[in-house]
Protein backbone atom coordinates (compact mmCIF):
# COMPACT_ATOMS: atom_id res chain seq x y z
CA UNK A 1 0.00 0.00 0.00
CA UNK A 2 2.88 2.18 1.05
CA UNK A 3 4.61 1.34 -1.69
CA UNK A 4 1.62 2.35 -4.18
CA UNK A 5 1.38 5.64 -3.17
CA UNK A 6 4.71 6.65 -2.88
CA UNK A 7 4.69 5.42 -7.18
CA UNK A 8 1.72 7.12 -7.75
CA UNK A 9 3.50 10.15 -6.18
CA UNK A 10 6.55 9.52 -8.21
CA UNK A 11 4.50 9.74 -11.25
CA UNK A 12 2.13 12.82 -10.05
CA UNK A 13 5.79 14.18 -9.08
CA UNK A 14 7.08 13.80 -12.82
CA UNK A 15 4.08 14.58 -14.39
CA UNK A 16 3.83 17.90 -12.60
CA UNK A 17 7.55 18.72 -13.62
CA UNK A 18 6.60 17.65 -17.24
CA UNK A 19 3.40 19.82 -17.45
CA UNK A 20 5.33 22.78 -16.30
CA UNK A 21 8.37 22.72 -18.34
CA UNK A 22 6.71 24.16 -20.89
CA UNK A 23 5.47 26.62 -19.04
CA UNK A 24 3.56 29.73 -20.89
CA UNK A 25 5.56 32.99 -19.90
CA UNK A 26 8.48 31.99 -18.19
CA UNK A 27 8.58 33.72 -14.80
CA UNK A 28 12.68 34.98 -14.59
CA UNK A 29 14.30 34.52 -11.24
CA UNK A 30 16.74 36.33 -10.76
CA UNK A 31 17.20 39.80 -9.20
CA UNK A 32 14.48 42.19 -8.39
CA UNK A 33 14.65 46.26 -8.13
CA UNK A 34 15.98 46.79 -4.35
CA UNK A 35 17.33 42.96 -3.93
CA UNK A 36 21.24 42.55 -2.61
CA UNK A 37 23.47 41.35 -5.21
CA UNK A 38 25.76 38.05 -3.99
CA UNK A 39 29.92 38.23 -4.48
CA UNK A 40 31.05 36.65 -7.35
CA UNK A 41 34.21 35.56 -8.64
CA UNK A 42 34.69 35.51 -12.35
CA UNK A 43 38.08 35.43 -15.02
CA UNK A 44 38.86 38.38 -17.00
CA UNK A 45 40.11 38.09 -20.32
CA UNK A 46 43.54 38.76 -18.51
CA UNK A 47 43.42 35.00 -17.06
CA UNK A 48 42.95 37.29 -13.16
CA UNK A 49 40.24 36.57 -11.18
CA UNK A 50 37.78 39.22 -10.47
CA UNK A 51 35.04 39.76 -7.95
CA UNK A 52 32.02 42.31 -7.38
CA UNK A 53 33.44 42.75 -3.83
CA UNK A 54 36.60 44.55 -5.34
CA UNK A 55 34.11 47.01 -6.02
CA UNK A 56 33.82 48.27 -2.33
CA UNK A 57 35.45 51.67 -3.09
CA UNK A 58 33.63 52.36 -5.34
CA UNK A 59 30.06 53.49 -5.06
CA UNK A 60 28.68 51.36 -7.42
CA UNK A 61 28.43 48.94 -10.52
CA UNK A 62 27.21 48.89 -13.81
CA UNK A 63 27.10 45.01 -14.62
CA UNK A 64 26.61 44.78 -18.12
CA UNK A 65 25.99 41.38 -19.71
CA UNK A 66 26.92 41.63 -23.35
CA UNK A 67 29.12 39.53 -26.11
CA UNK A 68 31.08 39.36 -29.12
CA UNK A 69 28.29 36.91 -31.04
CA UNK A 70 25.01 39.41 -31.03
CA UNK A 71 24.40 42.04 -33.32
CA UNK A 72 22.47 43.94 -30.60
CA UNK A 73 25.37 43.41 -28.21
CA UNK A 74 27.67 44.49 -30.87
CA UNK A 75 25.49 47.54 -31.93
CA UNK A 76 25.74 48.79 -27.87
CA UNK A 77 29.55 47.83 -27.27
CA UNK A 78 30.50 51.79 -28.12
CA UNK A 79 27.69 52.76 -26.00
CA UNK A 80 28.90 50.59 -23.06
CA UNK A 81 32.55 51.88 -23.55
CA UNK A 82 31.29 55.37 -23.57
CA UNK A 83 29.37 54.37 -19.96
CA UNK A 84 32.47 53.25 -18.85
CA UNK A 85 34.47 56.55 -19.66
CA UNK A 86 31.74 58.34 -18.50
CA UNK A 87 31.22 57.11 -14.81
CA UNK A 88 34.00 55.29 -14.38
CA UNK A 89 35.68 58.14 -12.06
CA UNK A 90 32.17 59.22 -10.74
CA UNK A 91 32.39 56.06 -9.32
CA UNK A 92 30.38 53.57 -11.46
CA UNK A 93 32.49 51.33 -13.46
CA UNK A 94 31.58 49.06 -16.42
CA UNK A 95 32.07 45.21 -15.78
CA UNK A 96 31.05 43.43 -18.58
CA UNK A 97 29.99 39.88 -18.20
CA UNK A 98 30.32 37.14 -21.02
CA UNK A 99 26.99 34.95 -19.77
CA UNK A 100 27.23 32.41 -23.38
CA UNK A 101 28.19 28.85 -23.59
CA UNK A 102 31.18 28.57 -25.58
CA UNK A 103 30.69 25.47 -27.34
CA UNK A 104 27.28 27.16 -28.78
CA UNK A 105 28.86 30.15 -29.42
CA UNK A 106 32.69 29.67 -29.83
CA UNK A 107 33.51 33.01 -31.21
CA UNK A 108 32.73 34.02 -27.69
CA UNK A 109 35.44 31.82 -26.02
CA UNK A 110 38.02 33.60 -23.62
CA UNK A 111 40.62 34.06 -26.12
CA UNK A 112 38.22 35.19 -28.79
CA UNK A 113 36.57 37.89 -26.15
CA UNK A 114 40.37 39.33 -25.96
CA UNK A 115 40.70 40.04 -29.23
CA UNK A 116 37.28 41.66 -29.22
CA UNK A 117 38.24 44.32 -26.17
CA UNK A 118 41.69 44.67 -28.05
CA UNK A 119 40.13 46.01 -31.49
CA UNK A 120 37.23 47.75 -29.26
CA UNK A 121 39.60 49.23 -26.77
CA UNK A 122 37.60 48.15 -23.65
CA UNK A 123 38.29 50.25 -20.56
CA UNK A 124 36.76 47.50 -18.36
CA UNK A 125 36.97 44.33 -17.25
CA UNK A 126 35.01 41.66 -19.80
CA UNK A 127 34.64 38.32 -17.60
CA UNK A 128 33.31 35.21 -18.73
CA UNK A 129 30.67 33.27 -16.33
CA UNK A 130 32.23 29.89 -17.62
CA UNK A 131 30.32 28.16 -15.27
CA UNK A 132 27.27 29.73 -16.23
CA UNK A 133 26.02 30.40 -12.37
CA UNK A 134 26.12 33.78 -12.37
CA UNK A 135 23.87 34.70 -14.85
CA UNK A 136 20.89 32.93 -13.80
CA UNK A 137 21.20 34.53 -10.50
CA UNK A 138 20.92 38.00 -11.83
CA UNK A 139 18.37 36.75 -14.34
CA UNK A 140 19.91 38.36 -17.27
CA UNK A 141 17.94 36.28 -20.47
CA UNK A 142 19.96 38.39 -22.87
CA UNK A 143 22.53 39.86 -24.34
CA UNK A 144 22.72 43.18 -23.93
CA UNK A 145 21.44 43.41 -20.70
CA UNK A 146 22.48 45.64 -18.08
CA UNK A 147 21.82 46.03 -14.21
CA UNK A 148 23.09 49.04 -12.12
CA UNK A 149 24.21 48.37 -8.71
CA UNK A 150 23.92 50.64 -6.39
CA UNK A 151 26.71 50.35 -3.04
CA UNK A 152 24.96 50.80 -0.12
CA UNK A 153 26.04 49.37 3.73
CA UNK A 154 23.77 46.57 3.63
CA UNK A 155 25.90 45.32 0.21
CA UNK A 156 25.65 46.09 -4.00
CA UNK A 157 21.55 47.16 -4.73
CA UNK A 158 20.11 46.16 -7.63
CA UNK A 159 18.69 49.81 -8.71
CA UNK A 160 18.01 49.32 -12.37
CA UNK A 161 17.67 46.56 -14.71
CA UNK A 162 16.77 46.54 -18.19
CA UNK A 163 18.16 48.35 -21.71
CA UNK A 164 21.01 50.63 -22.45
CA UNK A 165 19.09 53.17 -24.22
CA UNK A 166 16.00 53.72 -26.27
CA UNK A 167 17.22 53.17 -29.71
CA UNK A 168 19.93 50.60 -30.67
CA UNK A 169 20.44 50.86 -34.43
CA UNK A 170 20.96 54.47 -33.95
CA UNK A 171 23.10 55.75 -31.27
CA UNK A 172 22.40 59.73 -32.07
CA UNK A 173 18.90 59.02 -32.06
CA UNK A 174 18.29 57.97 -29.00
CA UNK A 175 15.77 60.28 -27.02
CA UNK A 176 16.11 58.26 -23.85
CA UNK A 177 19.37 57.11 -21.63
CA UNK A 178 17.78 54.49 -19.49
CA UNK A 179 21.55 53.51 -18.04
CA UNK A 180 22.61 56.77 -17.94
CA UNK A 181 19.65 58.26 -16.26
CA UNK A 182 19.77 55.75 -13.38
CA UNK A 183 23.38 56.33 -12.44
CA UNK A 184 22.48 59.88 -12.78
CA UNK A 185 20.05 59.91 -10.06
CA UNK A 186 22.14 57.81 -8.38
CA UNK A 187 24.74 60.13 -7.80
CA UNK A 188 22.37 62.59 -7.48
CA UNK A 189 20.69 60.93 -4.57
CA UNK A 190 17.54 61.07 -6.33
CA UNK A 191 14.62 58.47 -7.53
CA UNK A 192 15.11 56.51 -10.72
CA UNK A 193 12.12 57.00 -13.07
CA UNK A 194 12.58 54.33 -15.06
CA UNK A 195 14.00 51.17 -12.76
CA UNK A 196 13.28 48.32 -15.39
CA UNK A 197 12.78 48.78 -19.24
CA UNK A 198 12.48 46.36 -22.00
CA UNK A 199 14.74 45.56 -24.79
CA UNK A 200 15.26 43.22 -27.55
CA UNK A 201 18.56 41.22 -27.41
CA UNK A 202 20.07 37.70 -28.38
CA UNK A 203 19.21 35.15 -25.47
CA UNK A 204 21.72 33.74 -23.26
CA UNK A 205 22.92 30.41 -24.82
CA UNK A 206 22.86 27.04 -23.13
CA UNK A 207 24.66 24.12 -23.99
CA UNK A 208 21.24 21.50 -24.89
CA UNK B 1 -6.75 7.23 3.05
CA UNK B 2 -8.74 6.09 0.04
CA UNK B 3 -10.28 9.44 -1.30
CA UNK B 4 -6.37 10.88 -0.58
CA UNK B 5 -5.60 8.51 -2.81
CA UNK B 6 -8.05 9.17 -5.86
CA UNK B 7 -6.98 13.13 -5.71
CA UNK B 8 -3.46 11.89 -5.83
CA UNK B 9 -4.23 9.61 -8.62
CA UNK B 10 -6.08 12.68 -10.14
CA UNK B 11 -3.65 15.09 -10.06
CA UNK B 12 -1.17 12.55 -11.59
CA UNK B 13 -4.09 12.00 -14.37
CA UNK B 14 -4.00 15.93 -15.55
CA UNK B 15 -0.84 16.61 -15.07
CA UNK B 16 0.08 13.94 -17.24
CA UNK B 17 -2.70 14.65 -19.70
CA UNK B 18 -0.75 17.25 -21.82
CA UNK B 19 1.64 14.17 -22.66
CA UNK B 20 -0.96 11.86 -24.09
CA UNK B 21 -1.86 14.91 -26.40
CA UNK B 22 1.60 14.87 -27.62
CA UNK B 23 3.13 12.34 -30.57
CA UNK B 24 0.30 12.75 -33.16
CA UNK B 25 2.07 11.65 -36.37
CA UNK B 26 2.21 14.67 -39.10
CA UNK B 27 3.15 13.91 -42.52
CA UNK B 28 5.39 16.69 -43.84
CA UNK B 29 4.14 17.47 -47.04
CA UNK B 30 6.91 18.09 -49.89
CA UNK B 31 4.84 20.94 -51.66
CA UNK B 32 5.88 21.38 -55.01
CA UNK B 33 5.25 24.85 -55.24
CA UNK B 34 7.08 27.48 -57.01
CA UNK B 35 8.95 30.09 -54.40
CA UNK B 36 7.30 33.41 -55.18
CA UNK B 37 9.20 35.49 -52.77
CA UNK B 38 8.25 38.86 -53.16
CA UNK B 39 11.02 41.40 -53.55
CA UNK B 40 9.10 43.61 -51.40
CA UNK B 41 9.25 43.03 -47.83
CA UNK B 42 5.79 44.05 -45.86
CA UNK B 43 7.93 46.20 -43.10
CA UNK B 44 5.89 47.62 -40.73
CA UNK B 45 6.66 50.06 -37.12
CA UNK B 46 4.68 48.81 -33.76
CA UNK B 47 1.57 50.47 -34.62
CA UNK B 48 1.34 49.02 -38.15
CA UNK B 49 2.04 45.57 -36.36
CA UNK B 50 -0.44 45.63 -34.06
CA UNK B 51 -3.32 44.60 -35.59
CA UNK B 52 -1.51 41.00 -37.02
CA UNK B 53 -1.73 40.58 -33.29
CA UNK B 54 -5.07 41.08 -32.46
CA UNK B 55 -7.39 39.53 -35.52
CA UNK B 56 -10.59 38.80 -34.00
CA UNK B 57 -11.58 36.47 -36.99
CA UNK B 58 -12.33 32.79 -36.35
CA UNK B 59 -8.43 31.63 -37.20
CA UNK B 60 -5.67 30.86 -34.74
CA UNK B 61 -2.43 32.59 -35.42
CA UNK B 62 1.12 31.45 -34.57
CA UNK B 63 3.13 34.85 -34.41
CA UNK B 64 6.97 33.68 -33.91
CA UNK B 65 9.51 36.80 -33.48
CA UNK B 66 12.38 35.63 -35.12
CA UNK B 67 16.03 37.20 -37.21
CA UNK B 68 18.38 35.90 -39.79
CA UNK B 69 20.80 36.88 -36.95
CA UNK B 70 19.56 34.75 -34.11
CA UNK B 71 20.70 30.82 -34.26
CA UNK B 72 18.12 29.53 -32.33
CA UNK B 73 15.36 31.03 -34.34
CA UNK B 74 16.76 29.92 -37.74
CA UNK B 75 17.12 26.32 -35.80
CA UNK B 76 13.38 26.27 -35.07
CA UNK B 77 11.99 27.93 -38.33
CA UNK B 78 11.40 24.53 -39.76
CA UNK B 79 9.17 23.75 -37.75
CA UNK B 80 7.11 26.95 -37.65
CA UNK B 81 7.08 26.44 -41.56
CA UNK B 82 5.86 22.31 -40.93
CA UNK B 83 3.57 23.64 -38.78
CA UNK B 84 1.79 26.19 -40.97
CA UNK B 85 1.31 23.19 -43.63
CA UNK B 86 -0.02 21.01 -41.79
CA UNK B 87 -2.78 22.83 -40.11
CA UNK B 88 -3.95 25.49 -42.83
CA UNK B 89 -6.50 22.97 -43.44
CA UNK B 90 -7.43 24.37 -39.99
CA UNK B 91 -7.84 27.59 -39.79
CA UNK B 92 -4.54 28.18 -38.86
CA UNK B 93 -1.75 30.65 -39.71
CA UNK B 94 1.88 31.06 -39.01
CA UNK B 95 3.06 34.72 -38.93
CA UNK B 96 6.93 35.32 -39.06
CA UNK B 97 7.92 38.43 -37.52
CA UNK B 98 11.49 39.42 -38.58
CA UNK B 99 13.61 41.95 -36.29
CA UNK B 100 16.09 41.68 -38.59
CA UNK B 101 18.41 45.26 -38.97
CA UNK B 102 17.24 47.45 -41.42
CA UNK B 103 20.58 47.51 -43.26
CA UNK B 104 20.39 43.83 -43.54
CA UNK B 105 17.14 43.61 -45.71
CA UNK B 106 18.54 43.00 -48.94
CA UNK B 107 21.83 41.08 -47.53
CA UNK B 108 20.56 39.01 -45.22
CA UNK B 109 16.92 38.74 -44.72
CA UNK B 110 15.40 39.08 -48.51
CA UNK B 111 18.06 36.35 -49.21
CA UNK B 112 17.15 34.19 -46.70
CA UNK B 113 13.24 34.02 -47.40
CA UNK B 114 14.29 32.91 -50.87
CA UNK B 115 17.04 30.07 -49.92
CA UNK B 116 14.58 29.03 -47.43
CA UNK B 117 11.70 29.16 -49.48
CA UNK B 118 9.29 30.13 -46.54
CA UNK B 119 5.53 29.90 -47.01
CA UNK B 120 4.37 31.16 -44.11
CA UNK B 121 3.40 35.17 -44.45
CA UNK B 122 6.86 37.17 -43.09
CA UNK B 123 6.39 40.50 -42.08
CA UNK B 124 8.77 42.88 -40.89
CA UNK B 125 8.96 44.67 -37.47
CA UNK B 126 11.62 47.98 -37.50
CA UNK B 127 10.71 49.80 -34.82
CA UNK B 128 13.42 50.92 -31.90
CA UNK B 129 11.82 52.25 -29.06
CA UNK B 130 11.65 48.57 -28.16
CA UNK B 131 10.39 49.39 -24.08
CA UNK B 132 7.89 51.20 -25.79
CA UNK B 133 6.41 47.43 -27.57
CA UNK B 134 7.77 45.06 -26.18
CA UNK B 135 5.51 44.90 -22.92
CA UNK B 136 2.69 45.55 -25.56
CA UNK B 137 3.37 42.09 -27.26
CA UNK B 138 3.80 40.35 -23.35
CA UNK B 139 4.18 42.34 -20.56
CA UNK B 140 6.27 39.68 -19.41
CA UNK B 141 8.54 39.51 -22.30
CA UNK B 142 12.17 40.23 -21.53
CA UNK B 143 13.25 41.04 -24.87
CA UNK B 144 15.11 37.88 -25.83
CA UNK B 145 14.49 36.02 -29.35
CA UNK B 146 12.95 33.66 -30.26
CA UNK B 147 9.41 34.40 -28.68
CA UNK B 148 6.54 33.17 -30.13
CA UNK B 149 2.64 34.16 -29.77
CA UNK B 150 -0.25 31.68 -30.08
CA UNK B 151 -3.53 33.53 -29.90
CA UNK B 152 -7.03 33.41 -30.92
CA UNK B 153 -10.14 35.90 -30.41
CA UNK B 154 -10.06 33.82 -27.18
CA UNK B 155 -7.25 33.76 -25.78
CA UNK B 156 -3.73 34.06 -26.11
CA UNK B 157 -0.40 32.10 -24.97
CA UNK B 158 3.29 33.73 -25.03
CA UNK B 159 6.46 31.52 -24.62
CA UNK B 160 9.91 33.11 -24.52
CA UNK B 161 11.46 29.95 -25.46
CA UNK B 162 12.96 27.72 -28.63
CA UNK B 163 10.17 25.26 -29.70
CA UNK B 164 9.98 21.62 -31.85
CA UNK B 165 7.53 20.70 -33.73
CA UNK B 166 5.92 18.38 -31.12
CA UNK B 167 6.13 21.02 -28.68
CA UNK B 168 4.40 23.66 -31.14
CA UNK B 169 1.47 21.51 -31.97
CA UNK B 170 1.10 20.08 -28.24
CA UNK B 171 0.48 23.86 -27.14
CA UNK B 172 -1.36 25.33 -30.67
CA UNK B 173 -4.35 22.04 -29.75
CA UNK B 174 -5.87 23.65 -26.93
CA UNK B 175 -6.75 26.42 -29.14
CA UNK B 176 -8.31 24.24 -31.79
CA UNK B 177 -10.91 22.67 -29.34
Amino acid sequence: MKKSIKLILAVCVVGLVSAFTLKPTAEYAGYNIGDIVEDFKLKNIDGEMVSLSDYEDELGVIVTFTCNTCPYAVAYEDRIIALDKKYADKGYPVVAIMPNDTSVKPDDDLSSMKKRAEEKGFTFPYLIDAKQDVYPKFGATKTPHVFVLDRTEAGFVVSYIGAIDNNYKDASAVTTKYVENAVDALIAGTPIKETETKAIGCSIKVAN
Amino acid sequence: MKLKLIFIVFFALISCKKEAQANKETNKKEAATVNKTSEALEVYDFNGLEKFLNFKDDKTYVVNFWATWCAPCVKELPYFEQLNEAYKDKSVEVLLVSLDFPHQYDTKLKPFIKEHKLKSKVLVLDDADMNTWIPKVNENWSGSIPATLIYNKNKKLFFEQSFNFEELENELKPFLN
